[in-house]
């Protein structure tokens, strides 16, 4: 299968190699067989046609081994499946939660970021959740896939044997941008993961939505890359100008937005006051062109909506 | 007549016979006659016609959206004016379209296409000629049966037309996401509720009529082998239809009626909490789901071995090799299919122990497949092989469906199939399943029978152009996609897979199988061409064109449309696949002649 970087790799790849020898050899043997029985028993080459229409012996060794084939196959592959359904006990555990259409990770510490940071070389258990509908974790580069599915907590486990950064992806379909569902995983060594690892305790509670900052000032804004993105809102809004299913953040700051309220179009400078209104209460106002599309209300807290608001004004 | 039409030369056609027998019975009117007919036969080509359309339109989507897929983001040329600015703003793809073309390909393609076509059209037209009954066990409830589904997909299809369009949220319809779809999910739903009905219905009309209705002498293991694929597959239907008929309303209530049987407490949708009391599961809704779709892939692919089998036969001039062990297999296989279905749900966070059982049974029904397909392969051993248009068909299905087959086996494996699901690998399995097998052996069985049908062949030049352009770009078409599945490469990605880093080095097959399916679609015209023009200009032939020896082939081409389709109920003497036996004067000894005149003769 392609290059690959976790512990897993060679077990699944072995075990895929395997069955497609096996299958491969069947298939050219038949179809070297058919091409041989088209070709000798041609009508006009052969008139004298055989009686035969079954043989028992044939039969059961064609029942035979193909049963021990499958059950060879079986065997193998459940000592592989075994691995992976065994999480070592000394796993670090983060979990995923999946939502249209963006990955929030939460480390032990209560740190939330939209790219997982893992240790090369130490297992890592991700517990997989949905908030809304059915998503898949997906690392190819690993081999592991697992379904979020609301309302359950299901785990997954892998080592990675190399650093680098590697695709996520969500593999099951969850709505209109199921395919921009997209996300990292960084593998570090394990020094530099344990220094980054404490560094992000002071942003912790922070990002969780907790009232105590880690104390240190930062310029008002400097979260707001983060944040639209951990509460989800780049889902709906790009910061690039694209439109997607709501308007896009670049640009909309001091600028005049056609919107309408209580069904009547009407031009209004979009002001902090405004963007403020947008997100709080999103019906007030619709955006012309979007109007038809539920923008949800957000549940955001004063000094996230501050961050969120200083961040989109930087986006001219 | 039917018996000493053997004795006539074989070659020379009826017309008269039939136009004479037709006058015993009291004349129908038109719509009687052709629209709500009881008649077998009609509801056959009723069946047949609609279901060629639906397969004509699904593959339609289909090759819309690979224009998608090869080149994202750019208008579509030429038809791009046809779409509303809601699905395509300036000829560009939205998502959200993209997404209704593909829930709209797979469900078509199944229960509007392949189904219907395979179940409704040969199972109606052919089985009660081959099993010697003048019509089916209960013709009104055939005629239910048709327009049940002919409603299904007029809901289907009018399901485009509703605000934010047809249902989006694939042909599994996985809640949560399907309960919070647009409308176009609704009538999704209504529209499964008719088909599964109109399923229902044929399923028993078949049961009974090939276990009652058959001729004298015609014993099970007289059965043509495409009698006994009938007869498993409407068992399969009969059983497995209902809990996806349940299941389809009661995710109707979760949508209509505020009801939570799929959906769990605390849904965040969009940062909001959803407003529902809960409890639900939706993995419930998976297992209802497979629990049907796991036996309608056999549904799919029973009726396409039947019809290979008839037509080796018939091509090789001997009996089928190990009929018996076919027999037993396809009888297996039914049984087996229904304890199978997890295994499209190892993900989901299923137990080590119950994965455990589900891959052993899933292993285990590959052995009754093998042992059909090598059958098969055994009998053009020592045969006296004609190369006839149904039969290169034929040939084509069996290392198709090989492939099909054989694929399969890494996805019913958790260590591998945990990498393969939901990835192009798995739509390249069942499309080889479906596609270059299912499909093909539909096309043989077209070409076999027309004859029947309409007392004129198909045209083999035609016939063999369009075999050999299907088959190429078929491969062209499903082979690309085990490599960019082995690659990781979702299903159901708008862009083909653009922003994945790891998928880079595969993406250029877009391109490819995108041009394979439209030539495709271009050879399907010869299809076309020869299907309509062969009823006026095609070559006349006589009753039994084939020399071939099961029933239908004993009454008179395109059979009188009144009840009754043989002038004397027929008598069956001998099994279904009596080939060149020694002594005989010709090389073929029909079902129904009697020992003396065989070797009298
Ligand atoms: C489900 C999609 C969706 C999500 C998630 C979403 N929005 Fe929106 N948003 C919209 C739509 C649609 C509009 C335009 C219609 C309207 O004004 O209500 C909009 C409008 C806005 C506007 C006004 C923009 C303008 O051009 O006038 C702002 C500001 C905004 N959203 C901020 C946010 C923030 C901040 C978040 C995350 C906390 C967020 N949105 C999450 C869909 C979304
Ligand atoms: C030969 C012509 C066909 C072509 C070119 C074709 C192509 C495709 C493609 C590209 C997809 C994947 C779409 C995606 O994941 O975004 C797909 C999905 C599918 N196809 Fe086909 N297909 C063909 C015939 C068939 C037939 C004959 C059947 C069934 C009997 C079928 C059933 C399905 C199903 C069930 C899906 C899954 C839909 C979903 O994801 O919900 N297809 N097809
Ligand atoms: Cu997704
Ligand atoms: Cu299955």
């Amino acid at each position: 299968m392609f290059s690959g970087s976790s512990t897993f790799v060679s077990e699944v790849d072995q075990a895929f190699l395997f069955i497609l020898i096996i299958s491969v050899i069947f298939f050219v043997g038949i179809v070297f067989a058919m091409i041989y029985f088209v070709v000798r028993y041609h009508h006009k080459k052969n008139q004298t046609v055989s009686q035969s229409s079954g043989n028992l012996t044939l039969e059961l060794l064609w029942t035979v081994i193909p049963t021990i084939l499958v059950l060879a196959m079986f065997y193998y592959g459940f000592i592989g499946y075994r691995n992976m359904k065994t999480i070592p006990p000394d796993a670090l555990e983060i979990q995923a939660l999946g939502r249209m259409w963006s990955w929030l990770y939460t480390y032990e510490n209560g740190y939330q970021t939209d790219t997982l940071t893992v240790p090369v070389g130490k297992p890592v258990k991700i517990r997989v959740e949905s908030a809304d509908v059915l998503h898949s974790f997906y690392i190819p580069a690993f081999r592991i896939k697992q379904d979020a599915v609301p309302g359950m907590k299901n785990y997954v486990w892998f080592e990675a044997t190399e650093t680098g950064t590697f695709d996520i992806f969500c593999a099951e379909y969850c709505g209109d941008r199921h395919s921009y569902m997209l996300s990292l995983v960084k593998v570090v060594p394990q020094e530099e993961y344990a220094s980054w690892y404490d560094g992000t305790a002071q942003f912790a509670s922070a990002a969780s939505g907790g009232a105590a900052g880690g104390g240190a000032e930062r310029k008002p804004g400097s979260r707001g890359p983060m944040l639209v993105k951990i509460k989800g809102c780049v889902a709906c809004h790009s910061i690039d100008g694209s439109p997607l299913v709501g308007p896009t953040f670049k640009g909309v700051f001091g600028h005049q937005v056609a919107v309408i309220t209580d069904g009547k179009e009407r031009e209004i400078l979009a002001d902090e006051e405004y963007l403020r209104r947008s997100i709080l209460e999103p019906q007030t106002d619709r955006v012309k062109g979007f109007e038809n599309i539920p923008m949800p209300p957000q549940n955001l807290t004063e000094e996230e909506l501050a961050e969120i608001i200083a961040y989109i004004k930087e986006l001219q | 007549m039917a018996k000493n039409a053997h004795n006539k030369d074989l070659q020379v056609a009826h017309p008269e016979t039939s136009h004479a027998h037709g006058e015993h019975h009291p004349e129908l009117g038109f719509w009687r006659k052709y629209v709500f007919s009881t008649d077998h036969k009609i509801i056959g080509l009723q069946y047949g016609f609609t279901a060629l359309f639906f397969l004509l339109f699904g593959f339609t989507l289909v090759m819309i959206m690979r224009w998608q897929l090869a080149y994202p983001g750019e208008a579509i040329p030429l038809i791009g004016w046809l779409f509303s600015e809601e699905s395509m703003p300036g000829g560009v793809m939205l998502p959200e379209f993209y997404n209704q073309l593909g829930a709209m390909h797979g469900t078509i393609m199944v229960f509007l296409g392949v189904v219907p076509l395979a179940v409704g059209a040969f199972g109606n037209y052919v089985v009660p000629l081959q099993i010697g009954a003048p019509d089916m066990a209960f013709p009104k409830l055939n005629m239910a049966s048709y327009w049940a589904y002919f409603l299904g997909g007029v809901v289907m299809l009018s399901s485009f037309f509703v605000p934010a369009g047809a249902a989006k949220a694939g042909w599994t319809s996985y809640p949560p996401l399907a309960n919070i779809e647009t409308m176009g999910q609704t009538m999704w739903l209504l529209g499964m509720v008719f088909l599964i009905t109109s399923s229902l219905l044929g399923a028993i009309n078949f049961l009974t009529t090939i276990i009652q209705l058959r001729a004298e002498g015609l014993t099970f293991m007289r059965f043509p082998f495409f009698v006994w694929a009938q007869l498993i597959t409407s068992f399969l239907l009969l059983l497995a239809f209902p809990p996806l008929e349940a299941a389809a309303i009661l995710q109707l209530m979760d949508r209509l009626a505020g009801t939570s049987f799929f959906m769990p407490g605390g849904l965040v949708v969009s940062g909001q909490v959803m407003d529902i009391s809960g409890g639900g599961s939706p993995l419930l809704w998976q297992h209802l789901f497979w629990f049907l779709a796991h036996p309608e892939v056999y549904v799919l692919i029973l009726p396409a071995m039947g019809i290979v089998a008839e037509i080796i036969a018939n091509n090789t001039r001997k009996p089928l090799w190990g009929y018996k062990a076919m027999v037993y297999s396809v009888i297996f296989l039914g049984f087996m299919s229904f304890i199978v279905w997890a295994h499209h749900m190892f993900i989901t966070g299923m137990g080590t122990a119950i994965s455990a059982f589900f891959q052993i049974t899933t292993m285990i029904i590959s052995i009754p497949s093998v042992i059909i397909l090598s059958a098969l392969f055994l009998s053009l051993w020592g045969g006296s092989i004609r190369f006839t248009t149904p039969m290169l068909f034929a040939l084509g299905f069996l290392p198709m469906f090989g492939i099909g087959g054989l694929t399969g086996l890494p996805l019913g494996l958790a260590p591998t199939d945990i990498h393969l699901h939901d990835t192009y690998y798995v739509i390249g399995h069942f499309h080889y399943v479906v596609a270059p097998g299912t499909i093909l052996a539909l096309f043989a069985g077209i070409y076999y029978w027309y004859p029947k049908i309409t007392g004129r062949s198909m045209n083999d030049l035609l016939g063999k152009i369009h075999f050999w352009g299907t088959i190429i770009c078929m491969n062209f078409i499903f082979m690309p996609m085990f490599i960019q599945g082995l690659a990781g490469v979702s299903r159901r990605l708008y862009d083909g897979g653009q922003l994945y880093q790891f998928a880079q080095p595969v993406l250029k097959w877009n391109e490819v199988m995108s041009i394979a399916a439209w030539i495709m679609g271009l050879v399907q015209i010869v299809f076309i061409v020869n299907l309509f023009m062969s009823i006026r200009k095609g070559k006349k032939v006589s009753d039994n064109p084939w020399e071939a020896t099961t029933l239908e082939w004993s009454a008179t081409s395109s059979p009188p449309l009144a009840h009754g389709n043989f002038e004397t109920m027929p008598q069956v003497y001998r099994g279904p696949y009596e080939y060149s036996v020694p002594g005989n004067s010709r090389d073929f000894a029909p079902q129904n002649e009697p020992e003396e005149k065989v070797s009298a003769a």
